[in-house]
């Protein structure tokens, strides 16, 4: 008898139904850089044994990351990285039970995406001027 | 037949069993994470496009093995407790959720394992 009253029951809205909002998004977005940054791990693990198992595997590596397919990766990688770092930070801060009304959490979240971007392109110049100075 | 009435079945089930210490866990080594992330990054950037033998060098200080090492340990110990979550979240299915968690933890443990022997294979070269 509870299961036919259940089959009649309502569902509640499903997903796709919802509009895109910037706290749903930065929401998603996190759990999604995390994934990027998990594969990016494994990356920091091979470059460190390229880097013990000698020179020519060294460079295979290198030449990898600074091939156009590796500089895209990279740069997936850091703005995965800056993007995490800041709403972390966020997520931390609500922990501690600050900035829960909707004008604050619409204002960090846009904090947000403006200094990963921000943080991203300072990587990117930092990358380059470094690649001057050790050539 | 089952002889347990539904809220004694809902008891058995979901959050506020061992929940605390994975929360907790979770925030530890994201705290940590940020000033480990911040010198990985920036060192990461710099040595990008070293020659080998000062990516070499760069590894062969103590500082610079210190972090790497802690680096990698909360990096591996944060990305498990991660996608653990993940594949709890979206694996409904028992027998997947549970294989693809301890093969995350089996990932994560190699990973860090080849990470830090490499670290210390040319910090003690």
């Amino acid at each position: 008898m509870i299961s036919s009253l259940k089959d009649k029951r309502p569902l509640s809205p499903h997903l796709q139904i919802y509009k895109i909002q910037i706290t749903s998004l930065l929401s998603i977005l996190h759990r999604i850089t995390g994934i990027v940054l998990f594969g990016g791990s494994i990356l920091w693990t091979f470059w460190l044994l390229a880097l013990a198992t000698g020179p020519d595997h060294y460079k295979t590596m290198q030449d990898f990351m600074l091939h156009p397919v590796g500089l895209i990766i990279l740069l997936g990688w850091s703005f995965s990285f800056f993007y995490h770092l800041c709403n972390g930070i966020r997520h931390l801060m609500w922990d501690c039970g600050l900035g829960y009304d909707l004008t604050t959490v619409r204002r960090t979240g846009w904090l947000v995406v403006f200094s990963s971007f921000f943080l991203t392109l300072l990587t990117c110049v930092l990358g380059y001027l470094c690649k001057e100075i050790w050539s | 037949m089952k002889y347990e009435t539904p809220l004694h079945e809902a008891q058995s089930l979901g959050s506020a069993k061992t929940g605390v210490q994975h929360w907790m866990a979770q925030r530890v080594s994201a705290i940590a994470l940020i000033p480990l992330g911040v010198w990985f990054i920036a060192f990461f950037t710099i040595f990008l496009t070293a020659p080998f033998e000062a990516a070499e060098q760069w590894l062969s200080s103590e500082w610079s093995v210190a972090f790497a090492i802690l680096l990698t340990l909360c990096l591996f110990y944060h990305g498990y407790l991660g996608m653990r979550t993940i594949w709890e979240d979206y694996v409904p299915h028992e027998s997947s959720r549970w294989s693809l968690i301890i093969a995350t933890k089996l990932l994560c443990a190699l990973m860090a394992i080849v990470a830090v022997v490499s670290i210390l294979q040319v910090f003690l070269s």
